[in-house]
């Protein structure tokens, strides 16, 4: 029991520690790169406009789309390697 | 054919597919009712959610609004879509775990506290009843354009289909036609774009059309775009914004208020399993994305498209005669969302920005002001018009719209019918209740439900438009924060979370109302509505993340200084923390 609850604790941290890795990727991609950096990417140019314009209308939805296919992976693999997966 | 045929057919069709979905997928228990068995499909689910969450905003209006603001409204793209990351890692999983049927089921168990239930009931009501509002006047609108009747009998017709499936299937038959509304609306959306993207750029893809050159001129379309409206006043399409601060909060405000909206957090209840959850919210996501990477396309080219029907020798030249104006603007004026007025006498449609800085180019060309303006929202149902397609796409435009329309309001209607028959009737009011009764009872709300939103739509109050940005301010300042902490924070109390609710809600509505009038009555407000009054140049609009951090910070406070919660709550919530033991979703 004591194990198993070392085991969960264990878990929760390692789940808390991917969340603040995915939301640090969430929030450069739009409230950085979209919106407050994106005078420091104007000049990257694509298509007739700047990389901060692309990530405003593009690319932080992609990002946001990997996110949280890449979370729900990993948190796959924590469920299993500490024991707290569904049967 | 004539269109009204065409439109006829299109719109029939969908409706009897929705139809014919419905008296298959009846609900025997109140399981099927609230959460379709539990049983459905992750991949199933995050189509539904698509089509759930996407409304009448998103498929109507979005584009408009980005086609006028250009780069400064792509808020709304990030905004509607970043919240599925806070769901997916942040809310679903742990809800799904948890294993009832409604939000404030959580929010009383684990706040052990029937006032905090209350609480959360009351604001669930408010801001799915304000949302249902606009899917059905969104609705009304689509009828009225598209199959010549007027509104009002359109939004009966519109609410007898909703009855049909939503009363008799509930969350099950709301599921699978939600799934075929999303097949039918993103179709509608996609065709048209794709065939405006050829026209334009030769790309298929109007995602890559955005970026690539306008074929016409040989340079890239979005700096064609930023030429052309330069010529006419207008602020550049691509333009950064000043006020970045406003701009970040507006983002978040509908970033947390879309993870905090009932309607789209109990569709992750449907799913087998809490993996499923996870996977679920990023299947959500692809199929929105479908349309909210489309949407900027559309935006940018309709935009250079209505402009250069205005103007079809250029901004420089002469625009167009008004007796040569195309159909489109013709069906259009009589619906009143276009209107022109020849202020300068000449017989030709002036289309520009009028400002300080233009007047002077205004005055050579002989402009006495703007002649035309025309309403956002027409831009999407318009477009197949203005790039001269076929008139099956019209028809398949007609459609669309109104699965938007109609899969946002079924599951609002459901969301608010099981907070009354769940959380009021068997929660507070009789919690001897029988199952059958319970559904009985279930049915009943709902067709009430029904009634109250097709009379909100058919006499909508007149503060229609404001009233989205209340439930994405109630949303975000109220129901998000109370599921955040009672997940991530054994500490919090009954006492801090019905505190830090309240605060939340009532400064974000304060804030509210003081600038578009107390409790919505025109001409109350305290201050004009203006970026110069706005404290710090934080809109009315942006301040639902405000609301968030007073409502987090005000329950860290009460709770500090209150009891620990008890050992049987900490339990519960260490429980939900952790995926093994989930089964499907149980009632108490």
């Amino acid at each position: 029991m004591a194990d198993d609850k070392k085991m969960a604790e264990a878990y929760w941290q390692a789940n808390l520690r991917l969340i603040a890795g995915c939301l640090v990727v969430w929030a450069l991609a739009s409230y950085g790169f979209g919106i407050l950096l994106r005078p420091m990417l104007s000049g990257i140019s694509v298509g007739g406009t700047d990389l901060g314009f692309w990530f405003a209308q593009q690319g932080s939805i992609l990002t946001f789309i990997a996110l949280i296919f890449f979370y729900a992976w990993r948190m796959n693999q924590l469920d299993n390697k500490y024991g707290v997966h569904e049967e | 054919m004539s269109q009204f045929a065409i439109n006829l057919i299109f719109v029939g069709a969908s409706f009897a597919l929705y139809i014919g979905i419905a008296i298959w997928a009846r609900a025997g228990s109140t399981r099927d009712f609230y959460v379709a068995g539990g049983g459905v499909h992750p991949v199933m689910n995050g189509m539904a959610t698509a089509a759930d969450w996407m409304s009448a905003a998103s498929f109507i209006s979005m584009a408009g609004l980005i086609a006028a603001g250009g780069y400064a409204n792509s808020t709304f793209l990030m905004g509607w879509t970043g919240g599925y990351v806070l769901l997916a890692m942040l809310l679903a999983p742990y809800l799904r775990k948890f294993g009832k049927f409604t939000v404030p089921d959580f929010i009383g168990d684990r706040f052990y506290s029937s006032g905090a239930r209350l609480v959360a009931v009351a604001c669930l009501i408010i801001a799915s009843v304000t949302y249902v509002i606009g899917q059905m006047t969104g609705a009304g609108v689509a009828f009225s354009r598209f199959l010549e009747v007027d509104s009002s009998t359109g939004l009966m017709i519109a609410a007898v289909v909703v009855f049909l499936y939503a009363v008799l299937g509930g969350m099950k038959g709301i599921t699978y036609t939600q799934v075929a509304q999303y097949v039918v609306l993103i179709i509608a959306y996609t065709i048209p774009a794709v065939f405006i993207s050829l026209q334009l750029t030769g790309n298929p893809i109007p995602a890559l059309g955005l970026f690539s050159e306008h074929t016409e001129s040989g340079m890239p379309l979005l700096a064609k775009l930023d030429m052309v409206v330069r010529d006419l006043g207008f602020t550049d399409y691509t333009a950064d914004v000043s006020n970045k601060l406003n701009m970040v909060l507006f983002t978040l405000s509908l970033m947390i208020g879309t993870a905090g909206l009932p309607h789209v957090i109990i569709r992750f209840f449907t799913v087998p399993k809490v993996a499923d959850a996870r996977w679920s919210a990023g299947w959500a996501l692809v199929f929105i994305a479908l349309l909210y990477l489309t949407a900027p396309a559309v935006a940018s080219m309709a935009r250079l498209n209505l402009l250069n029907t205005i103007y079809p020798a250029g901004p420089t030249a002469d625009a167009i005669q008004y007796d040569e104006r195309p159909n489109w603007i013709q069906t259009w004026e009589q619906t009143g969302l276009i209107k022109f007025e020849d202020k300068n006498g000449d017989g030709r449609i002036q289309m520009y920005k009028e400002s300080p800085a233009f007047a002077a180019t205004a005055e050579s060309r002989g402009w006495k002001g703007n002649e035309l303006t025309v309403n956002n929202d027409i831009l999407v149902l318009a477009n197949p018009e203005i790039a001269n397609l076929p008139g099956w796409v019209i028809g398949l435009i007609a459609a669309g719209g109104l699965a938007a329309a109609l899969s946002t309001a079924a599951g609002l209607l459901l969301a608010i019918s099981s907070a009354v028959s769940h959380d009021l009737i068997k929660g507070s009011i009789n919690p001897q209740i029988s199952e059958k009764n319970e559904l009985l009872a279930a049915r009943i709300s709902m067709a009430v439900a029904i009634v109250v939103a097709t009379y909100l739509g058919m006499n909508p109050p007149g503060f229609a438009a404001q009233v989205v940005a209340l439930a994405f301010g109630i949303a975000a300042a109220s129901i998000f924060p109370a599921l955040m902490m009672g997940i991530f924070s054994k500490r919090i109390n009954n006492k801090g979370v019905i505190c830090g609710m309240l605060a939340g809600l009532i400064s974000t509505l304060v804030y509210i109302f003081l600038y578009l009038g107390w409790f919505f009555i025109p001409g109350t407000n305290s201050m004009s509505n203006t970026p110069d009054n706005w404290i710090l140049g934080i809109s009315p609009l942006s301040f639902g993340a405000i609301g968030a951090v007073i409502n987090f910070a005000v329950a860290f406070a009460v709770s500090a200084v209150t009891e620990e919660p008890p050992e049987s709550i900490q339990e519960l919530v260490e429980s939900v923390r952790y995926p093994r033991g989930a089964g499907t979703a149980v009632d108490h």
